[in-house]
């Protein structure tokens, strides 16, 4: 017997969708797009995906080799240009010491980096694997590292980072640690989570039954399968770390030294804010542009990782 | 369901406890003495720093300090501000009605909001308000809650004069660091809810209720936004918590009177009693929003009520 399509409304109440006709399949006529719409779609996605990643090796070559990006040394204190407007010579315009505000931030980008790469190393590191060691063993282990994990929870990560970082003092990896500590209880749970439902996987089971190990399993199977989540969260974990990080910068936090990192500058610019607005501007839009790049290829990486969101799209 | 409630009251007792030590730990024992901290290491001498640790009971075994805090902390007594020796709980409790009213505010905005932008995203996909959405959402989390504020000072109190920069005077006061709290919620809020309408369109009960002959405004609203929103609820309650502690940042950049302001003062002036007061009255209230999350969730969710039945 054959199935007679349905004829009828080809808009929406919502105006932007055409019906496709056919009973017995999932109707998601109301996203159906036309080719070309997919197309261009797909290109404009393709393009912020490109300029994320330009924008992300720009910054991480800043912060490697700023002295061939900055046009000018960050302690250098001009004196005839104190306080001058974004400009042909000074991109981001200078501050109160005559400082050209561009190359203070290019500079300022290796700690502000430093802070996050290096705080989601560990906190990635360490709750991972808490977080694996949690969901293998199971029992007693687990409810121990898990309750631990709960208590680290107790405080709100900006909170906790700020506590480690004022019980430590000043310093570049004193708040890289801060920083670290505030994300271990969210890489234990995600991973905790990921071991326990691999481990459960039929094939897993295939392999004991042929008499494989426990270290082989684990090494061999669960952990390879369970690497996925822990990717997108440190891709997305950088971004965080490094607001955080530049949180606690700007409270006054950070690091003491001559080339301010982008908190840090930031709060050094408040006091001029009616003044002389780009001391603040570009401190904070180096950091937005960088932890949007970041993010946008996080989200990329999960959607490719996700089934339900590759079924969904 | 009484049994429920009692259980997870049980268990955030705990949690608090655990809170206490952590707090207890982060400030006492991490490297960083407490008394080098506060005194001037190049002038001390040994006998300044020896009597200032009796003074503050740091000469003690690891297990009386702590026992002697957790005491004093039961009986309502945080301990003295080693600045101008305020005792720290009254203080707390003075500024804290102003953090209240900037975290209530707040997340009214961010919720708000990001339930509006987040279910119009997912029903419109691909539409012009999901483009607008999702911009909200990725600059929501991407812009540093400092920045924000600062940006909005310039454009609302300097350029056009409509809201004060700073100060505690009023409704109009409130307004820019809620606004710059409650962005910053939104964006969060609006990428769950947006994700979450998404996995619950995609369901079959909602091809099942399309055969039936639903309308679509029904589907939606009645069906697939209720389902959604139960995970936004557990999110949604750790936001609040974690929009209390983003006013610490926000409260400095405005310069208002609340608890924020206190531990930002604490930090610069190493008052360790005053930090470790306000970072444990917080985690009490973190957990005890966490609590209501829980319980909520149980009413919200029938598979949850069933569950605790059975």
């Amino acid at each position: 017997m054959s199935m007679k399509p349905l004829t009828g409304h080809k808009k929406t109440w919502a105006g932007n969708a055409r019906s496709t006709g056919i009973v017995g399949k999932a109707r998601l006529w109301r996203w159906n797009r036309l080719p070309w719409q997919r197309r261009v779609s797909s290109a404009v996605s393709q393009l912020f995906l490109y300029t994320a990643l330009l924008i992300v090796i720009f910054t991480v070559a800043c912060a490697i080799v700023p002295g061939w990006i900055a046009p000018y040394d960050p302690t250098q204190m001009m004196t005839d240009a104190i306080l001058q407007s974004p400009s042909a010579s000074h991109l981001f315009g200078t501050d109160y010491f005559g400082r050209d505000i561009f190359s203070v931030v290019v500079h300022g980008s290796r700690d502000s980096l430093l802070i996050g790469f290096a705080s989601v190393l560990v906190g990635g590191l360490v709750g991972s694997a808490l977080g694996i060691l949690a969901g293998y063993a199971g029992g007693l282990v687990d409810t121990v590292t898990m309750r631990a994990v709960d208590i680290l929870m107790a405080l709100p990560g900006v909170l906790l980072a700020l506590s480690v970082a004022a019980a430590l003092g000043p310093g570049l990896l004193n708040i890289a640690l801060a920083v670290a500590v505030a994300s271990i209880p969210g890489y234990a749970r995600v991973m905790r989570g990921q071991v326990m439902s691999v481990k459960n996987l039929p094939f897993i089971t295939a392999t004991r039954s042929l008499g494989g190990s426990n270290a082989r399993i684990f090494w061999k199977h669960v952990l390879p399968h369970s690497l996925s989540p822990l990717l997108v969260m440190a891709t997305l974990g950088v971004g965080t770390s490094i607001l955080t990080g530049s949180g606690l910068s700007f409270l006054g936090l950070g690091v003491l030294k001559e080339i301010p990192d982008w908190g840090a500058l930031l709060s050094q610019g408040r006091g001029y804010l009616t003044v002389a607005w780009w001391i603040c501007t570009f401190p904070g839009l180096a950091i937005t542009l960088f932890v949007l790049a970041v993010n946008l290829i996080g989200d990329d990486i999960r959607d490719r990782l996700d089934p339900k969101v590759k079924g969904a799209a | 369901m009484i049994q429920l409630i009692l259980s997870r009251f049980a268990t955030s007792l705990l949690v608090i406890f655990g809170a206490s030590v952590l707090v207890y730990c982060i400030m006492y024992l991490l490297p960083g003495d407490p008394v080098l901290l506060m005194l001037d290491p190049s002038s001390a001498t040994p006998e300044m720093i020896a009597n200032l640790r009796a003074q503050l009971g740091l000469d003690q075994p690891f297990y009386i300090q702590f026992a002697n805090y957790f005491g004093d902390m039961l009986r309502g007594d945080f301990g003295q501000s080693m600045v101008n020796s305020d005792p720290v709980l009254p203080k707390i409790l003075e500024h804290f009605p102003a953090t209240l009213a900037l975290t209530a505010l707040s997340s009214l905005i961010a919720i708000t909001i990001g339930i509006t932008l987040g279910v119009l995203s997912a029903i419109h996909r691909n539409g012009v308000i999901d483009v607008v959405a999702r911009l909200v959402g990725l600059f929501g989390i991407s812009m540093p809650t400092f920045w924000t504020g600062i940006l909005l000072i310039l454009l609302f109190s300097v350029q056009l004069g409509w809201f004060p920069a700073m100060g505690a005077d009023g409704f109009s006061s409130l307004v820019l660091p809620a606004a710059t709290l409650g962005l910053v919620g939104a964006g969060f809020i609006v990428r769950m809810v947006r994700n979450s309408m998404l996995e619950v369109i995609n369901e079959p009960f909602i091809v099942a209720l399309r055969a039936k002959g639903l309308s679509e405004r029904a589907i939606m609203y009645g069906h697939a936004l209720r389902n959604a929103l139960i995970p936004a609820v557990t999110v949604i309650g750790m936001l609040i918590g974690d929009l209390l502690a983003g006013t610490v940042v926000v409260e400095t950049v405005f310069s208002r009177q609340g608890i924020g302001r206190i531990i930002a003062d604490a930090l610069m002036a190493k008052d360790l009693p005053v930090v470790q007061g306000v970072v444990f009255f917080t985690s009490i209230i973190y957990v005890v929003l966490n609590l209501l999350v829980d319980i909520s969730y149980s009413y919200i969710d029938p598979r949850v009520r069933r569950a605790v039945r059975t």
